[in-house]
């Protein structure tokens, strides 16, 4: 791993609208540079996607596009970044998705020019590997499309690139289910490492051509997977906080190929991101109670730079269309932040304290993102030569801090839950640091007909 | 109850597969599942008692566990697969239709979704509940559907879905699944779909959740 020193290693120095390396964007976005912007996310409604839809689903976005921003601006909004998150359909016929980037763009740019209401678009192509099993990572043909739509679409505007990339997925599903620790360390540090390193280099090199941004990629796949798995009690949440600092190791590896931020909103490993490289992170807590529930809504504010509500369907509520509501609730929640940003770090810092001590103790999940957890775990998480070793380091940071919570009686979990305890760190301290013997290792326990090695370049 | 179904029920509620699994701890060493069944048939107990005093009964109590939340998916998969080490010991007695399952359940996620893992679990539950499930993985076509229905008649039919923009297809489904086929039974279900979903695209069954399936499923085949 590229990075062996903390960017902000002081849990004071981590703070939303604030980060060491802000991210300019075109239309004079400031991305951690002191202020919290909102990040709407936005999908269809039941509707198929064919030729015979096309105009609906275009007209579906335009609306979304018009009503937030004239939401936006009503509400004398600061900025304002749209995540296009593209349907399967969207990316196979990469044209659908460029012509869709293309009509939001004009909105952005007529908000821009007649009312000076800056906006960017976050163009996040799905990942289509995943419909081959076992996948092609390095050799499908799906890869062409996926491109193609990342290039085309960021000249039509769409100038923040991301994806949720999905190399490891075909072990992890699985060992989510098993809570499989030592699955899902395979899974992240060993595949999604080397996909990431694969799938960063090519969108990096095409942003540095057209002068974009490569801003970043979730462990959504797996860690928000595991988090939503947690909440519906089909899970450990011990187990869930832990498969989301073991993805800090695999979410990293966009950065050090280029990505310079903003991080994707839905892996919550911005956080370790954020104090490891000091890019700027999204991040989406209660204002995303419409795509999924979470133990973490306030806490999730705490330090970070953009703030979304993860996807909601483009449907009517009492009060107009559900983007365009949803537009409101963010920014009503990034003026907050804002106006304790402007009256300075001791309003920042008691903000930023009541968001973190109202979910802290009520989860594991929340106790390791508090600023100085995340701070105590992202120093493990580089103390190591390989991304395993750091990624087994930062995990077992994290039990520490989970079991010394539950020790001291501050954070109650059930017998269901403490019994994972001592499981999860025999596993985790059976795993040697070396790559190549973690392979060794983890083969003779795995199903290899659901993953092919060298389509990771093993 | 003979004292063996007993120990054997505790097997698959417990998830211990077989001597060698080193899980559940409390019960290493011992024989598993499919140490038990074996034993149970040589000591001449009918196959299909084996099936329905030990087997179904066992996970029907591990699906309640889980449906009030006192055990995790883990351990669910763990009586999943101790049920599974005695099923391939039973297979023979399903070949030659000693042991009669409820039915055949066709479960799949629809085309253009990938969605796979409430799907699983649905498909699991069904199983443990005594039904012969055949799964037919993710991005499933109706003619797929349709032409498994054919090899099998009288199967009942589970669709899944997860995106807005696949639970239409669901329509399309049940739509070529009820002209090919206009008596099988249709359950849907998946977050974004709901019972008027289901009433308006023709299904005959919703279900939030693989208990509710389980139920209505059984109401079918009593
Ligand atoms: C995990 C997940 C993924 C994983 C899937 C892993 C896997 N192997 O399944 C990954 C990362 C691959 C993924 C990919 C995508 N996803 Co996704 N995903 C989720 C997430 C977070 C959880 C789903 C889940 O597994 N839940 C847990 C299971 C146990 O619950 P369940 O599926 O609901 O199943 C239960 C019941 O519904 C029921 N049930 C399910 N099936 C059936 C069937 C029958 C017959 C019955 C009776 C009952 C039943 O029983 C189950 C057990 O209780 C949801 C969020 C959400 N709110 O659901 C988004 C979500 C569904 N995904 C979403 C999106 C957009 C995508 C992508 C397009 C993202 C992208 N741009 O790449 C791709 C699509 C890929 C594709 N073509 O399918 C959106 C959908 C938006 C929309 N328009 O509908 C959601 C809502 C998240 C969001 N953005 O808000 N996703």
């Amino acid at each position: 791993m590229k990075y062996n020193k903390l960017v902000i290693d002081k849990p004071e120095d981590l703070m939303f609208g604030i980060a060491p390396n802000p991210v300019k964007t075109r239309r004079g976005l400031e991305i951690g540079g002191g202020a919290v912007y909102a990040e709407l996310n936005f999908t269809l409604p039941t509707m198929s996607i064919n030729k015979d839809t096309l105009t609906r689903v275009n007209q579906h976005y335009k609306e979304i596009a018009e009503g937030a921003l004239e939401r936006a601006l009503h509400l004398n909004s600061k900025g304002v970044v749209l995540e296009f998150e593209t349907l399967l359909e969207m990316t196979q016929t990469p044209s659908i998705g460029i012509e869709l980037v293309k009509i939001m763009n004009e909105v952005c740019e007529k908000y821009y020019q007649q009312h000076g209401l800056a906006s960017e678009i976050r163009l996040t192509p799905n990942d289509l590997r995943e419909f081959e099993r076992p996948a092609l990572q390095r050799t499908s043909s799906l890869l062409e499309p996926m491109m193609e739509l990342f290039e085309e679409g960021m000249l039509a505007g769409g100038d923040l690139l991301s994806i949720e990339s999905t190399g490891g997925k075909e072990v992890s599903d699985e060992a989510l289910m098993m809570c499989d620790i030592k699955g899902l360390m395979f899974a992240l540090a060993v595949l999604g490492v080397r996909d990431m390193q694969f799938i960063w280099k090519k969108i990096s090199a095409l942003a540095n051509k057209h002068n974009k941004i490569a801003a970043g990629d979730s462990a959504c796949g797996f860690a928000n997977t595991a988090m939503v798995l947690a909440e519906k009690k089909y899970i450990p949440t011990v187990f869930a906080a832990l498969v989301r600092v073991i993805s800090v190791v695999r979410s990293i590896v966009a950065v050090e190929e280029g990505a310079i931020g903003p991080e994707k909103d839905c892996g919550y490993e911005g956080p370790f991101l954020k104090a490891i490289t000091g890019i700027p992170i999204s991040m989406e807590g209660k204002t995303a109670a419409c795509a999924h529930f979470s133990p973490i809504g306030n806490i999730a504010f705490a330090c970070t730079d953009l703030w979304s509500n993860e996807s909601v369907q483009n449907i009517k509520l009492l009060s107009g269309m559900a983007p365009t509501a949803y537009l409101e609730q963010l920014e009503y929640d990034v003026r907050l932040s804002n106006e304790a940003l402007r009256m300075g770090k001791t309003h920042s810092q008691i903000l930023q304290q009541l968001l973190v001590n109202s979910d802290v103790y009520t989860d594991p999940q929340a106790l390791i993102l508090a600023p100085e957890n995340v701070i105590k775990i992202s120093k493990s998480l580089i103390k190591g030569d390989t991304y395993i070793a750091n990624a087994k380091n930062g995990a077992l940071t994290a039990l520490d801090i989970i079991e010394e919570a539950y020790n001291s009686g501050q954070l109650k979990l059930s017998d269901m839950e403490t019994t994972y305890l001592p499981i999860l760190r025999v596993d985790l301290e059976s795993i040697p640091d070396d790559e190549s013997q973690f392979v060794e290792m983890m083969l003779p326990m795995l199903d290899q007909s659901k993953f092919i090695l060298a389509e990771y370049g093993l | 109850m003979s004292e063996l179904i007993k120990k054997l029920s505790e097997c698959v509620e417990f998830g211990k597969v077989d001597k060698n699994s080193p899980f559940p701890p409390q019960m290493k060493g011992q024989d598993g599942a499919f140490e038990l069944t074996e034993q149970a048939l040589k000591e001449g107990i009918d196959s299909q008692a084996i099936l329905e005093e030990a087997l179904v009964p066992a996970m029907d109590r591990v699906g309640k566990k889980f449906s009030e939340n006192k055990i995790f998916v883990p351990q669910m998969l763990m009586s999943a697969k101790a049920m599974g080490a005695a099923m391939v010991v039973l297979k023979p007695y399903f070949m030659s239709g000693d042991i009669k399952t409820k039915g055949t359940f066709i479960i799949g996620t629809v085309f253009g979704d990938l969605h796979d893992i409430g799907k699983n679990l649905v498909a699991m539950m069904i199983e443990g509940s005594g039904w012969s499930v055949i799964d037919l993985g993710v991005d499933v076509s109706s003619d797929k559907f349709v032409e498994t229905i054919k090899e099998n008649p009288g199967a009942v039919v589970g669709l899944s879905a997860l995106l807005t923009t696949t639970m239409v297809n669901m329509e399309e489904v049940t739509q070529a699944i009820k002209d090919a086929s206009p008596e099988t039974k249709v359950t849907i279900g998946g977050a974004p779909v709901n019972d008027d979903f289901c009433k308006k695209i023709g299904a005959d069954n919703y279900s939030p959740d693989p208990q509710g399936v389980v139920e209505w499923l059984n109401k079918l085949a009593s």
